[in-house]
């Protein structure tokens, strides 16, 4: 038993359009962690998730789900994966419970109405069982893609932006019961545009643009590395343009000449803050505010997909 | 082998039948009951004997194959093309299941339907014409065969198909008339010598002979040769179906 439950090694996929999605994709994901999948659109993150889970077929590479190949041993492999899609797709005129008992089978797992009902309670669906899905709202159908992908007791479950068009209520309520899955050691892939939701919820963050990953760390890791601080000063009177004495600082005018951003690497051990107020100081720049802020994960990110 | 998703499979189909049981089965059972009238009792007692066999008989076994042939691909194509359409496909390609335990789910119902459809129409033409069946074993057996062949058959063009018209086109434009041309109302025999040999190039008329025999004892073409020939088709829908899954054609990227 490793400690890694999936492992990808040099995956590629190029569609039969020619369009190469997957760049020699390597990554590791830990037993029990959650891993959240961020990047623009048509970076790749459904390719890869469908290519692990059996829909696509990849170029050439190698997937292991708890040891087993997805392919030669796609049943072992494949028991121990739900996937809830990006999409919400639905036999609009089934039933939740026939169609959260239809993925049980599905699976090879004998029925078990106990567990379903416990799932579908935690969903809130339990009182929606016998209503038929076109009845449904959106944001109801999307948990019964939740409860489907969990009706055979998946030991990794794959969220492909189980939250869009979700509202704040049921996000928050979706995230709880993510943390409840992980409490009970399911291993959660996430992929997100939210990047609060990863900033909330994941242990660990990679980050995909153009079919390649561009970085992957954990999420403390990561916002330290790559978070930089800025100072914000409100000045007294505007400016059109900076002193040159200031020049050589990372400096920049903001709301017409009202404010003045500052921005360093809270890293170092010198931030330079010291030197610069001295220097605004003499040069009569008087300011009546200052405060502190650290970039969020959404600018991290940004930075990163700009940089490439 | 995973029964439960066999299990699962064929269930899911057969609520769907139950679900629209009028159009399923009500609606076929109606239009070969409108063709008993018409063709049986209104204009047969007009026409002869065929083969010492009256015309209301006659058409019996011709007008069930008729049903069974539709019947069988458009539930079979239909049960496969609607996950495409809807995209619930995600979760059977996902599944830990291989092709064969996806076409015995799927086809299984299928074939289930379309003889459960064949037997409701032979009960029904006891009600417009009084007859007997000659080899019951026989007829079983080429019921399940030819249903279970073009359940085949519709579940492969229910995989090709891309839009709703293809699914429909290849029934209406080539199942349909060979059926009509392929004697469910006539005797090859009764057709001019050239037309008779084109015809043999038409593997329905093998389908409704080889039943027809069944029920009376009389047929076109040899019985074994009709055999022959349905294990024939089934065998080629079987490699093509085996070529698609390893292909991945039109389901997998
Ligand atoms: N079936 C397909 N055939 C050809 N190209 C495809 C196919 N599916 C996806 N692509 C392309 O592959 C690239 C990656 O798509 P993918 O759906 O994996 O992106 P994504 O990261 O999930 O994006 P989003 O955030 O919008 O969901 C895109 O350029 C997309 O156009
Ligand atoms: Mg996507």
């Amino acid at each position: 038993m490793t400690n890694s439950i999936i492992q990808i090694n040099s995956l590629n996929k190029i569609y039969s359009s020619g369009l190469s999605a997957l760049k020699d994709i390597n990554l590791n994901i830990k037993r029990g962690e959650l891993f959240a999948l961020l990047g623009p659109n048509g970076a790749g993150k459904t390719t890869l998730i469908n290519i692990i889970c059996g829909i696509i077929n990849p170029t050439s590479g190698q997937i292991l789900i708890d040891g087993w190949d997805n392919i030669k041993a796609f049943r072992e492999a494949r028991s121990l994966v739900g996937l809830v899609p990006q999409e919400i797709s639905t036999d609009m005129f089934e039933t939740v419970l026939h169609t959260v008992n239809f993925s049980r089978g599905l699976f090879g797992k004998a029925p078990a109405p106990d567990y379903i009902e416990q799932v579908l309670c935690a969903l809130s669906l339990w009182e929606k069982k016998d209503n038929k899905l076109l009845t449904l709202s959106g944001g109801m159908k999307r948990r019964v893609m939740i409860a489907k992908a969990l009706a055979h007791e998946p030991k990794i479950l794959f969220l492909d932006e189980p939250t869009a068009g979700v509202d704040v209520e049921l996000r928050q309520d979706m995230w709880n019961r993510m943390k409840d899955l992980k409490d009970q050691g399911v291993t959660i892939i996430l992929t997100t545009h939210y990047i609060e939701e990863a900033e909330q919820m994941a242990d660990r963050i990679g980050v995909i643009d153009h079919g390649q990953i561009i970085v992957v760390d954990e999420k403390e890791a990561l916002m330290k590395k790559l978070g930089k601080k800025q100072l914000l000063l409100t000045l007294q009177m505007p400016m059109q343009q900076l002193p040159d004495s200031l020049k050589g600082y990372e400096l920049e005018l903001i709301h017409d000449g009202n404010e003045m951003v500052y921005t360093f690497n809270s890293q170092q051990v010198d931030t330079g803050i010291a030197q610069l107020l001295k220097k605004l100081d003499e040069a009569d720049i008087a300011f009546r505010d200052m405060k502190t802020s650290e970039s969020s994960l959404e600018e991290i990110f940004v930075n990163l997909v700009k940089k490439q | 082998m995973n029964l439960h998703a066999i299990k699962a499979i064929y269930f899911f189909e057969m609520s769907r039948t139950l679900r629209t049981l009028m159009q399923s089965i009500a609606s076929p059972v109606l239009s070969t009951s409108l063709y008993f009238i018409v063709f049986g009792a209104a204009i047969g007692s007009r026409m002869g004997d065929i083969d010492g066999v009256s015309y209301g008989e006659f058409i019996i076994p011709g007008l069930i194959m008729l049903s069974l042939l539709n019947e069988s691909i458009s539930n079979a194509s239909f049960g496969i093309y609607m996950p495409k359409f809807t995209g619930t496909i995600y979760e059977l390609l996902s599944a830990p299941i291989n092709a064969f335990e996806i076409i015995i789910g799927f086809v299984g119902a299928a074939t289930t339907k379309s003889v459960i459809i064949g037997v409701l129409i032979l009960l029904t033409a006891k009600l417009f014409v009084d007859y007997e069946v000659t080899h019951p074993v026989y007829m079983c057996c080429f019921l399940f065969l030819t249903a279970s062949s073009f359940s085949l058959f519709g579940f492969i063009l229910g995989i090709w198909a891309d839009s709703f018209e293809r699914l429909q086109i290849v029934p209406m434009m080539i199942i349909t008339p060979l059926t009509f041309l392929g004697g469910s109302f006539y005797s090859i025999k009764m057709l001019p010598e050239f037309w008779q040999t084109l015809t043999l190039f038409n593997p329905v008329v093998y389908l409704i002979s080889g039943f027809r025999w069944s029920f009376y004892g009389i047929a076109d073409v040899n019985v074994g040769v009709s055999l022959f020939m349905i294990l024939i088709f089934k065998l080629i829908c079987l490699t093509v179906i085996y070529w698609i899954f390893k292909k991945g054609y039109r389901i997998k990227e």
